[in-house]
């Protein structure tokens, strides 16, 4: 199939806006930061908060003494955990995802104990930030230790140390699906009892931080007994809910503005211990707070990602058809249960099989508390982690059966006459053809050519080798129909709001709940609406964000804003159509069935040349002087979408790596994807979604990890050594799409926020192991530092054995007590 | 503003600015280019009491050549000594050095005095001024002195500087070369990321004759140890060889043989030793084939 339909200008109308390669109306003022990010809000008589922050892991706070930091210049107030302890309630976690999960809750400020390095302890408000900052050091505070929970696989033995005294175990819960027990497939136990061959790996996905442009920042105003919560968050309305549960603060009387946000990826996913302790704060002073947080302060105590240990079983046949599948996860919680710190890993149990047709399927998972900052969600969220194992383990199938691994994908995928295919884990995937983008990816990457020159390297021992690794995906997106979510125990729906409003001068104000934070959402929704009204694509104007604005919404997360917000959009523009064509018939005085409405013009079959715009339509009601009895004057509508099922984008990724055997140094030669996201809005926007995604997916695979060392400190706590790769480390994309359109929404759109960062992890890694493997390397530990590497050639293992401690940021003269790590290797 | 408060002075003569040091004690700064202590304030690991500001004394921003040496003005950026004809001419090692230190808007700002002064066992420049038995000119209120860059970095972030004084000018003498050889650099470093900070690295000098004997050679190591090194019984290994890559190899592993790195979570001792090794290879094999091929 081509890139997509044919955007050109049909008989009777302009141009289609869908499809249409479109710069992004709001770059121009994002990208110069002339706008209204949430640190450059000033309100009259504003005061500044910074808080003091736990330099230990897990302690009893033995000695607080502020009074020092309350006599510093410009301070206003100065804040413990005493003064709140009755009023900040806890962070609300969403998703209980079993009935007797343990949440030992989570206040936003520490009340006797500390249990993460970065936890808030003390909070000075002063006149300046400055003020604020210095004042914090004058506090005076001893903290008790108590023994720092590090290690999931230690902390889930019995008699193994507590993070929290009240529970009685680090367990938080014990989440099962089974296929055989669901009625979706048959028994697991039987399929490996009766198994020909088993494969069975750990792998370790580490722990990651989102790492935002826009660091977090909150400002609080105060009008009387109402509160407006300006944030650069994610979700402003499941905010503005969970803030007036929180503190207290009646729904009505609490407004969150989320303005532009520079970039979350399930960062600001979260209702944040910081804007609930602002909002606190701004009650009891009755003034506006203000807290932007440095990149410091965000790498330890935003939320992370991922961390999780996979013990995965695969059984098949000599012939490689796959027969069974069993994923065991350890998830690493962190010290609290944040938003949807415990769903996480489910939004991932469904999505193991992959495109394969396991007949068989087990999935546990253990959440398990550590005394580190909380996980949560983090762009895939579950699905890849899901993704990694399945390609990872097909990968080690392969080799176990001699079979080139694409063979043993192909034997095993679903094929394309059976879609619409219900998987064993009970999901519908509704289209695809998974052959036809293996075979558009393998051509773009010159496949055969680098095979060959893969040959000739191991022939004659080229200290640099090359590989070639192979991720065949699905993801389930589009979150997400309400009712699934009810029965995953979600404390929410998936559905989103619309409204349109038809301005006298024919404009157009177009709100979404679908809250962006750089996706481009006004620039595709004016695309989306151009198309249903007939009118300029200058002449919509997208609103968002704001609560007083955009009552209803569920924002954006899940690579949800298209499929399930633009189709919210179609609806209410629909619905503005078919109130218009009762004015229209008026007007023109003609029968309803008469009219047809074409290119933004209402016009009486047979003579296409009279007719009615919508646009003076628009007008003609605002005068309201001439319309039909018994209907309101108005053509503005708004609509609610709920889908009915998820989408499944899918896609075949492939690249090719070097690897210096020397250094351990590897460098990726070519990155291939054909990816098949449904219809195509704006294929500018697509693209750069994937560029982006698969920058992040790769940074896992290579750079990225998060790395606390034995006392619980986070030693990457600065961007030196939390690497986050530049254009200048990552290779030039060479990306296609099929089109197979999604059949659960209107627009045909499956998503496309997630897809980069899901599939490319797994093809980096395997690529580099198809690199080294007849040097007897079997698995590289994530990311695949050249060190790691090199260990795992020259020394055996995965590479990742050695506890990295310690942290160089400014020259190594930090890594441990005495200063210099001992040469003793 | 992130960092602690200080008090600023910004002089715009060296007099001025070495008696604002005098006075200032021990806590006061000096400010160049800013690449390292601009972070170390905004993290507030340092907490100086006063910082003077070198940017305004344009006295030191020169370049010139004076009885076979070049004298680099302290207050000199990163990318203007890279792109000078001079360097180039006479010091290719120093400007590719350069061109490994993190990316163009810190190479814009750094300055020579600034990355001399910090003293880093990982930073480029240290080790080819010490390859190229480079000087400083140090100024007080007491004075002038010359040292030489091997007596001037003492430990990582240490050198033998007194507290009042002021490193002004980087001299780096014309590289005395017999008639009839040619010489080959080259300067290697390994990162994780483009413009990272390095995990370790090797550079070399050789001057080979006209049968392609090497008559010269200096070797350099990056992030070896405490302070820049070069390694004299690598040198030796080399020196009268025609470069073959076992007698490279050899040389490698004798100049690698003692080192300490420090190690941190981007590698241990151990791993950075090996990258050191094999960067030193490379580097000497990079300048053997580059004399060979007559290119400098």
């Amino acid at each position: 199939m081509t890139l997509t339909e044919d955007p050109t200008t049909t008989a009777d109308g302009p141009a289609k806006e869908v499809g249409n390669a479109r710069l992004r109306k709001e770059d121009a003022r994002l990208i110069t930061g002339k706008t209204t990010w949430t640190d450059n809000m000033v309100l009259p008589g504003m005061l500044h908060m910074a808080f003091l922050r736990s330099p230990v892991a897990h302690a009893t706070i033995s000695h607080l003494d502020v009074s020092a930091a309350k006599d510093r210049p410009n301070v206003v107030a100065v804040y413990t955990g005493q003064d709140f302890k009755d009023e900040q309630g806890t962070i609300p976690c969403a998703w209980p995802v079993t009935p007797d999960m343990v949440n030992p809750g989570h206040p936003s400020i520490a009340v006797d104990t500390v249990n993460h390095v970065g936890e808030a302890v003390a909070i000075v408000v002063a006149r300046t930030r400055t003020a604020a900052v210095d004042a914090v050091e004058a506090i005076d505070v001893d903290y008790e230790n108590l023994p720092v929970v590090l290690d999931m696989e230690e902390a889930v033995k019995d008699g193994a140390d507590l993070v929290h005294a009240s529970t009685s175990s680090n367990t938080s819960y014990h989440f099962v699906f089974d296929a055989g027990e669901a009625g979706t497939g048959s028994d697991t136990d039987a399929a490996f009892r009766d198994a020909e061959v088993t494969v069975s790996r750990r792998f370790v996905q580490q722990r990651l931080i989102p790492a935002f442009m826009e660091p977090r920042s909150a400002v609080v105003g105060v009008q009387g007994d109402n509160y407006t919560l300006w944030s650069a968050t994610q979700i402003p309305h499941i905010l503005r809910v969970m803030g007036a549960l929180t503190t207290g603060i009646p729904e009505h009387k609490l407004r969150v503005v989320a303005p532009d946000v520079g970039g979350g990826f399930g960062g600001k996913l979260q209702v944040c211990p910081e804007e609930i302790l602002a909002l606190l704060v701004a009650r009891r002073l009755g003034k506006p707070v203000k807290w932007t947080e440095t990149r410091s302060e965000s790498l330890m105590t935003a939320h992370h990602g991922r961390d999780q240990i996979q013990y995965i079983d695969v059984a098949a046949k000599k012939d490689g058809t796959v027969t069974g599948l069993r994923v065991r996860l350890l998830a690493d919680m962190g010290a609290y249960l944040r938003l949807i710190t415990p769903g996480v890993p489910a939004l991932g149990a469904f999505m193991f099989p992959g495109i394969y047709k396991f007949p068989a399927y087990r999935f546990e998972c253990d959440g398990v508390f550590t005394n580190k900052v909380p996980t949560d969600a983090y762009r895939g969220a579950g699905r890849p982690e899901a993704t990694f194992a399945i390609e990872r383990i097909m990968d080690e199938l392969a080799v176990e059966l001699d079979m080139d691994p694409m063979e043993l994908r192909r034997k095993n995928w679903i094929s394309a006459e059976e879609f619409p295919f219900t998987t064993v884990a009970g999901l519908e995937y509704d289209s695809g053809d998974y052959e036809q983008a293996t075979q558009a990816a393998l051509e773009l990457l010159g496949y055969d050519e680098l095979r060959a020159e893969q040959k000739r390297r191991r022939e004659s021992g080229d200290p640099v080798q090359l590989g070639i690794g192979i991720s065949t995906f699905t993801e389930m997106c589009g979150l997400a129909p309400s009712r699934v979510l009810g029965s995953l125990s979600f404390g929410a729906g998936g559905w989103e709001q619309a409204s349109i409003r038809m301005l006298p001068t024919g404009k157009v104000e177009v709100v979404t709940g679908s809250t962006p934070h750089g996706q481009g959402h006004e620039t595709a929704w004016s695309q989306i609406v151009a198309d249903e009204l007939g009118v300029p694509f200058e002449d919509v104007e997208v609103l968002h964000g704001d609560t007083a604005i955009s009552s209803r919404g569920l924002d954006t997360y899940g690579s949800r804003s298209l499929v399930v917000g633009g189709t919210a959009v179609v609806k209410a523009a629909e619905k503005v159509v078919a109130k218009a064509r009762k004015i229209a018939a008026h007007l023109l005085e003609a029968s309803e069935d008469d009219l047809e409405f074409s290119g933004g013009k209402f016009s009486v079959k047979g003579t296409p040349g009279a007719g009615l715009g919508i646009q003076e339509i628009a007008l003609a009601i605002f005068a309201a002087h001439d319309y039909p009895e018994g209907i309101e004057p108005s053509i503005d509508a708004e609509a609610a979408f709920d889908p009915v099922n998820f989408s499944f984008p899918h896609g075949t990724h492939l690249c090719a790596m070097e690897v210096d055997t020397e250094t351990g140094f590897v460098t990726i030669r070519k990155y291939a994807s054909v990816d098949d996201i449904g219809t195509i809005v704006n294929p500018i926007i697509v693209e750069g979604q994937m560029h982006g995604g698969l920058a992040q997916g790769i940074a896992q695979a290579l750079y990225e990890e998060a790395i606390y060392d034995a006392d619980g400190n986070l030693t990457t706590g600065t961007f030196v050594d939390y690497l986050l790769p530049s254009a200048a480390d990552l290779p030039t994309f060479h990306t296609g799409n099929t089109v197979h359109a999604a059949t659960s929404n209107p627009l045909g759109a499956k998503g496309v926020g997630e897809a980069g960062c899901i599939a490319s992890t797994p093809a980096v890694v395997n690529a580099a192991l198809d690199a080294v493997r007849h040097l007897g390397v079997t698995d590289i530990r994530m990311p695949l530092t050249p060190e790691r590497v090199w260990r795992a050639i020259h020394q055996g293992g995965d590479g990742g054995d050695r506890a990295a401690e310690g942290s160089n940021a400014y020259g190594g003269a930090r890594t441990t007590e005495s200063g210099i790590e001992e040469a003793a290797q | 503003m992130k960092p602690p408060a200080f008090e600023y002075e910004a002089p715009s003569t060296v007099e001025d600015a070495a008696r604002l040091l005098a006075d200032g004690g021990d806590d006061a700064k000096l400010l160049a280019g800013g690449q390292s202590l601009i972070p170390l304030l905004n993290l507030r690991f340092a907490a100086p009491s006063l910082l003077i500001d070198l940017n305004g004394v344009l006295e030191l921003a020169h370049i010139n050549e004076a009885a076979g040496e070049l004298r680099i003005g302290a207050l000199v950026r990163h990318s203007a000594v890279a792109g000078h004809a001079l360097v180039a001419e006479r010091h290719p090692l120093l400007a590719e050095a350069l061109g490994y230190v993190a990316h163009p808007q810190i190479r814009n700002r750094g300055t020579i005095g600034g990355t001399t002064a910090h003293s880093d066992p990982a930073a480029e420049v240290p080790v080819v001024l010490l390859m190229s038995d480079a000087r400083v000119i140090a100024h007080s209120t007491r004075g002038q002195r010359e040292i030489a860059v091997d007596d001037l970095f003492v430990s990582i972030f240490t050198t033998s500087l007194e507290p009042d004084e002021i490193i002004t000018e980087v001299i780096i003498p014309d590289r005395h070369v017999e008639p009839g050889t040619i010489t080959g650099s080259s300067f290697q470093e390994f990162a994780r990321r483009h413009g990272d900070y390095a995990i370790g690295g090797g550079a070399a000098i050789v001057e080979l004759d006209a049968e392609g004997i090497c008559r010269n050679a200096r070797v350099g190591l990056l992030g070896a140890g405490m302070r820049p090194e070069e390694s004299k019984a690598a040198a030796a290994v080399l020196e009268n060889s025609t470069l073959a890559e076992d007698t490279v190899r050899e040389a490698a592993r004798v100049a690698t043989a003692e080192i300490n790195p420090l190690g941190n979570v981007h590698g241990d001792v151990q791993y950075r030793r090996e990258v050191i090794r094999e960067m030193t290879f490379r580097a000497v094999m990079t300048a053997a084939n580059k004399a060979k091929a007559g290119t400098a």
